[in-house]
């Protein structure tokens, strides 16, 4: 396979640390006590999801879940819109309405963050049949995990998707767990991209900790989508290093599985994959410590905002109520 | 001007609409020419003119079938999607209701969901219980939605249009048993806002609250009861939720009762948020409690005799209506 260009490298590495430091900085503040909100971790998935916004273009459509900060934030969503909504402040993308489960924002294609289980898969398949309508040549691109696989939409939009030959790609991060139950207690299948096959459909498998891997996979994958082959299923294969939730109880994780987890790290393993490509130390520092100081000041944006007027529960119910 | 069924007016009105906008187009199964233009044939005739991306014939899967049309609105498509029977409606819940409905309030009004969901139903088809259901209560529950069901051709036509200019998801529900009924035409263009009653029939005893085929019922009951000297006024809601509370409220005032009809089961039913909004708000106009009738509180049976027991009957409608204007 071919080296990644550098320069899409440093792409990738870049969308990878803002999605870390993000995440980061979330725990910090529920640690703190200083935000108290529903926060779904994106710790050990931060590759799979920088690498995949970094194979789209800047309009291709976006469908994520609860778990979708990687995906926002590595799309380029304004991150004082995006730490305004988290905050429930009216300075927030959805003006404090969605919520950490439900950012939005169609001008960077973050199109639907929904907080059910698969559900983004179908309206998917709907962002992609108006552009194959209308010939807008973009590609929609759908993220959840291992545990949407089993929910019955999941199969009904692959089948349509792959009868259409609509421009979609599948992205399940088997992140081996659905909840709180790991991937062989509610799948028995030994994989989740094999499923492709049944629906005629292209599937590839990847490891999601390795750059080498992921990011190519992912460029291929939109390629496919794009040029009216049709839909792609790809499984990258990930960890979720912490609880379903912040706060939620993870003793459910056996300790070897942890350690397993830390071993796969991707984020020392993309930095090793960087030195080697001829970044220095100083150069990758400088990175994360810029995005550092835009969430800082985003975070203090935020925490300063207004909050919304009591009057927005009437608005946005209907045309008539905008 | 010549007269159109029903059935007729839907097509013309879906006809006219992707004429006009090459951004609606229909989905669901078996609507293409390939299968016969759906089973109730409303789209027949429209993939040979618009092509089979614009009549997109579907797998039998309603998730997938309301799915795509979210996400194509949100692309700013307006597809016409359609469920074959309302019972199957429960597939596909979560589209409709956690998303459909709610993507305009939880994105901050950055993502309006407009598209129409044509549904059909109907008791006294011998269709038997997962079939022949109104539904109408549950979609009327959730904020984010229009449910809207016509009485006749001309008004179907008009509905059908302003559903589908609506920047909000619509539940259009179709009557099996009125597919037939004809109207005068009322041409290219014709709308019937949403939002807005008709009144059917006017009236000085008693306000009748109704829609969809009980419309009919409600019709024939007034008529007959007319020549025992009982006013009775008809209002036809068309719009179900949000309902045109002005013209309902409006008539009650002036006639000082109401009683509400509707094919749906009545626990829980449309007819008790009527009854309720009445009593709060006519209170002092009143002469009488509000009453309802509605469809009986079981499945809907099969066999005919058990079906058309099932029904809510004219016979009651009259007794009810005379009980309340005190002629019983």
């Amino acid at each position: 396979m071919a080296e990644i260009n550098r320069d899409k490298l440093l792409d990738v590495y870049t969308r990878t640390m803002k999605v870390n430091r993000t995440d980061e900085k979330f725990r910090e503040l529920l640690m703190q006590g200083k935000v108290a909100v529903m926060y779904y971790c994106v710790r050990g998935q931060e590759l799979v999801s920088a690498a995949a916004m970094a194979a789209l273009e800047d309009d291709d459509y976006v469908v994520c879940t609860y778990r979708g900060q990687g995906e926002q934030t590595a799309k380029g969503i304004p991150i004082e819109k995006w730490w305004g909504e988290c905050l429930g402040k009216a300075t927030g993308t959805c003006k404090g309405k969605g919520g950490t489960m439900h950012i939005t924002d169609p001008d960077t294609g973050i199109m639907v963050t929904t907080g059910v289980v698969g559900s983004g898969i179908p309206i998917a398949n709907g962002l992609a049949m108006a552009s194959q309508n209308n010939g807008d040549g973009k590609v929609t691109l759908v993220s959840f995990g291992d545990g949407a696989a089993n929910i019955g939409g999941f199969h009904e939009a692959m089948n349509m998707a792959q009868l259409y030959k609509l421009p979609v790609v599948f992205l399940c991060q088997n992140n081996r767990y659905g909840e709180h139950t790991a991937y062989a207690d509610h799948t028995d299948s030994v994989d989740i991209h094999s499923r492709a096959a049944g629906y005629g459909m292209k599937g590839i498998k990847v490891d999601g900790n390795d750059v080498n891997a992921v990011y190519p996979a992912m460029e291929e994958a939109v390629a496919h989508a794009r040029s009216g082959k049709g839909p792609v299923l790809v499984e990258a294969m990930c960890y979720r290093m912490m609880g379903h939730f912040f706060g939620s109880d993870f003793s459910y994780m056996p300790p070897e599985h942890l350690a397993e987890m830390a071993a796969e790290d991707p984020l020392p393993k993309l930095r090793k994959v960087m030195l080697e490509r001829q970044f220095t130390e100083a150069e990758l520092d400088a990175i994360v410590a810029g995005i550092d100081a835009d969430i800082d000041a985003a975070v203090q944006h935020a925490l300063d905002a207004p909050l919304p007027d009591t009057d927005e529960i009437y608005k946005d119910v209907l045309e008539e109520t905008a | 001007m010549a007269e159109i069924t029903m059935t007729q007016a839907l097509n013309l009105a879906i006809d006219e609409a992707m004429a006009e906008d090459d951004g609606v187009f229909c989905l669901g199964e078996d609507v293409a020419a390939k299968q016969g233009g759906g089973v109730f044939k409303i789209t027949s005739g429209l993939s040979e003119k618009y092509g089979e991306n614009r009549i997109r014939a579907t797998p039998i899967s309603e998730t997938a079938i309301i799915g795509a049309a979210v996400g194509a609105a949100l692309a700013g498509q307006r597809p016409i999607a359609e469920i074959m029977l309302m019972n199957f409606v429960g597939v596909c819940m979560d589209q409709i209701v956690n998303h459909a409905a709610k993507l305009r309030f939880m994105s901050g009004g950055q993502t309006p969901c407009p598209i129409v969901i044509r549904t059909t139903t109907g008791v006294g088809v011998g269709f038997g219980g997962q079939h022949s259901d109104m539904l109408e209560a549950w979609f009327a529950h959730v904020a984010g939605i229009h449910v809207v069901t016509p009485s006749n051709a001309a008004d179907a036509r008009g509905l059908m249009r302003s559903a589908i200019d609506a920047n909000d998801p619509v539940i259009f529900i179709e009557n099996i048993l009125c597919y037939g009924l004809t109207s005068e035409d009322p041409g290219p263009g014709y709308r019937v806002p949403l939002g807005k009653a008709a009144v059917a029939k006017e009236g000085t005893d008693i306000s009748l609250i109704t829609y969809g085929r009980t419309v009919l019922d409600a019709l024939e009951v007034a008529g007959d009861l007319e020549k025992e000297g009982v006013s009775v006024e008809v209002i036809d809601l068309r719009t179900i939720a949000p309902y045109d509370e002005e013209t309902v409220l409006a008539s009650v005032r002036k006639t000082g009762r109401a009683i509400t009809l509707h094919e749906a089961v009545r626990p829980f039913g449309t007819g008790a948020e009527i009854a309720a909004n009445i009593q709060e708000k006519c209170w002092d106009s009143l002469k009488g409690p509000v009453r309802r009738i509605g469809g009986t509180f079981s499945a809907v049976p099969f066999a005919t005799h058990l079906e058309q027991a099932w029904i809510p009957q004219k016979s009651d409608l009259a007794e009810q209506i005379k009980a309340s204007v005190g002629k019983a």
